[in-house]
C-alpha cells in the first residue's frame, strides 16, 4: 500500500481558468455568479449562473481538434494540462503505458447531442452531423485526455450526477494506493449551459432566481456552475523521489447510496459515507478541522447534510469549520467534487479555509460553523470534501496536510 | 448543373470538411494521401448529402475507393433526383 499525494491541480471555473486565479478569487469571497450568457434567458425562469469567462477554445485547441471536442471535453484537457504541468511530470513509456485517467462528468457532451437535435427537432433537417456520437458520449473528456498526453493504462469516465468527480477521484486513489497504478489523472468536468438541459433543471424547481445562498435562512436553491478541475495523484515516495513538490496528502475515500428516494435525501447515507472516509483514512473525528459541503443551498441538502455532520462527528462538530465553496463557483454537477477537492487540497496547504460567500442569516436547522463569506487563516491537519447526488449516490474523500 | 460543376462542389465539400486548402484536393488524389480516416469520411458524407440534398446508401458508400468514384457515384445520385427539384 502506497500513501498517495497531490502534486498538480488544474482548474477552469466561474472563479478563473487556472488554480492560482481560482485560489485567489475563493479566499477573496467573491463569487463567480453572474447573468447567464450564450443561452436565452427570456425562455428560463431563473437567470443567474457560474459560467466559466473569458474563454476563447482557439486559443487552446487547433480548429480542427475542436470539430471533435464538445465544451466539457475542452474543459477536461485544459484542466489536465495545467495539472500536468504543475507536477511536471517525467513521462517514460513505461509511464505512459501503465497511469490511469478517472474522469467524472454528469452530462458528457449533451450540449452537443442537443445542437444534433436542435437540427432534427427544431429546423426541420432529416441528418444530424456525425460527430454528434463522438462529441456527446460522456467518456470524451477522459478519452482526449489519454490522446493528449499518450497515457495508456486504466481510462475510464464515472457518471453519479453531482458526485461523478469525487467518485472519479476516489477510485484513482485506490488505484495508485494498492499499486494498480503508478500514476493517475483524476477529476471532472462540466458544460451544462444549453437551453434544453437548463429547461430541466428549472422542472425540478431547485435552482435560485437570487444567488447561491447555503446554510442561510434566506437560501433559495443552487446555481448551476461549469468548469473543470484535474489532480495528478502519485505515491508518495515516487514524488519525493523525482523531486516533485506534494501539496497535499489523499488519504480516505467513503461511498454509500441512500437506497431510498431518487431526489430526496436522507442523512443516514451522507453519514456512513463520512464515516466509511474517515475509518478508510484511518482518521478519528477529532483530526478533521475542515469539511468542504456538499452544501448545495437547497432547503433539504444543506439540512441534511447538517444532520449528517452531527450524527458523524458528534460533540466535535462544534469544533468543526464547514463551507460551501459552491456559493462561489456554482454548482458544476459532475466537476463539483474535483473543484471542491482543490479547494480543499489548497485550504491545508496554505492554512486558509474558503469561505461559504453570499451568507446572510443563520438558520437554526444548519447549525454549523459555516466560515461566512470571510476566508480564515487556520492550520487543519484533514478536512473531507462531500460530495451527495441526485439518486442517493454519496461520496467522501479526505485529504491530509503535508508538513 | 454541369459534371464539372459537380465534381468542383465535391472536392469542396472534402476540402472544408478536412479543412486542407481546396487546391490539395484533386479528382486523383487517394484519401489516403489527403489522410482521410474513417470519420472524415462519415463528415465528408454527411457535406454531400446537405450540399446536393441527396442521400448516399451506406453499402454505396462503403464500396468507394477514391475521390474520382465518389464524383461518379454523386453524379448519378444527382442526375437521378426528380427534375423539378427546387434546389437545382
Amino acid at each position: 500500500m502506497h500513501r498517495v499525494v497531490i502534486t498538480g491541480t488544474g482548474v477552469l471555473s466561474a472563479l478563473g481558468n487556472n488554480t492560482s486565479s481560482f485560489w485567489q478569487s475563493l479566499t477573496s469571497g467573491i463569487s463567480g455568479i453572474r447573468e447567464m450568457v450564450g443561452v436565452d434567458i427570456s425562455q428560463i425562469r431563473f437567470k443567474n449562473g457560474a459560467q466559466v469567462q473569458n474563454y476563447i477554445p482557439e486559443e487552446h485547441f487547433a480548429a480542427k481538434d475542436l470539430d471533435m471536442m464538445d465544451r466539457f471535453a475542452q474543459f477536461a484537457v485544459l484542466a489536465a494540462r495545467e495539472a500536468i504541468a504543475e507536477a511536471g511530470i517525467e513521462w517514460t513509456p513505461d509511464l505512459r503505458e501503465a497511469a490511469a485517467v478517472v474522469t467524472g462528468s454528469c452530462l458528457g457532451g449533451r450540449g452537443a447531442e442537443e445542437a444534433g437535435y436542435w437540427e432534427l427537432f427544431h429546423n426541420g433537417k432529416s441528418r444530424i452531423h456525425p460527430y454528434t456520437i463522438p462529441l456527446g458520449m460522456s467518456n470524451a473528456g477522459t478519452s482526449h485526455i489519454s490522446m493528449q498526453f499518450g497515457i495508456e493504462g486504466p481510462a475510464f469516465n464515472l457518471s453519479t450526477a453531482c458526485a461523478s468527480s469525487a467518485h472519479a477521484i476516489g477510485h484513482a486513489f485506490w488505484m495508485v494506493r494498492s499499486g494498480v497504478a503508478p500514476l493517475a489523472i483524476a477529476g471532472g468536468s462540466e458544460a451544462p449551459f444549453f437551453l434544453g438541459g437548463l429547461k430541466a433543471w428549472e422542472a425540478m424547481r431547485v435552482v435560485s432566481k437570487d444567488t447561491c445562498r447555503p446554510f442561510s435562512a434566506e437560501r433559495s436553491g443552487l446555481i448551476l456552475g461549469e468548469g473543470a478541475a484535474m489532480l495528478v495523484l502519485e505515491p508518495l515516495e515516487a514524488a519525493l523521489a523525482r523531486g516533485a513538490r506534494p501539496l497535499a496528502e489523499i488519504v480516505g475515500f467513503g461511498m454509500s447510496a441512500d437506497a431510498g428516494h431518487i431526489t430526496q435525501p436522507v442523512a443516514t447515507g451522507p453519514a456512513r459515507a463520512m464515516r466509511m472516509a474517515l475509518r478508510d483514512a484511518g482518521l478519528t473525528p477529532e483530526q478533521v478541522g475542515y469539511i468542504n459541503a456538499h452544501g448545495t443551498a437547497t432547503e433539504a441538502n444543506d439540512r441534511i447534510e447538517t444532520t449528517a455532520i452531527r450524527s458523524t462527528f458528534g460533540a466535535h462538530t462544534d469544533k468543526l469549520a464547514v463551507s460551501s465553496t459552491k456559493s462561489m463557483h456554482g454548482h458544476a454537477l459532475g466537476a463539483a467534487g474535483a473543484l471542491e477537492a482543490v479547494a480543499s487540497i489548497l485550504g491545508l496547504r496554505h492554512g486558509v479555509l474558503p469561505p461559504t460567500a453570499n451568507f446572510l442569516t443563520a438558520d437554526s436547522s444548519c447549525d454549523l460553523d459555516v466560515i461566512p463569506n470571510q476566508a480564515r487563516t487556520v492550520a487543519v491537519e484533514a478536512c473531507l470534501s462531500n460530495s451527495f447526488a441526485f439518486g442517493g449516490l454519496n461520496a467522501v474523500l479526505a485529504f491530509k496536510s503535508l508538513p | 448543373m454541369t459534371d464539372h460543376t459537380i465534381q468542383d462542389r465535391v472536392l469542396k465539400v472534402i476540402a472544408t470538411t478536412k479543412r486542407i486548402p481546396l487546391e490539395n484536393v484533386r479528382p486523383d488524389s487517394s484519401f489516403e494521401s489527403l489522410e482521410i480516416d474513417s470519420l472524415d469520411r462519415l463528415n465528408i458524407l454527411f457535406g454531400l448529402e446537405s450540399e446536393f440534398d441527396i442521400e448516399i446508401n451506406d453499402e454505396d458508400a462503403k464500396h468507394i475507393k477514391n475521390i474520382h468514384e465518389m464524383i461518379e457515384g454523386i453524379t448519378q445520385l444527382v442526375q437521378a433526383k426528380p427534375p423539378s427539384s427546387p434546389s437545382e
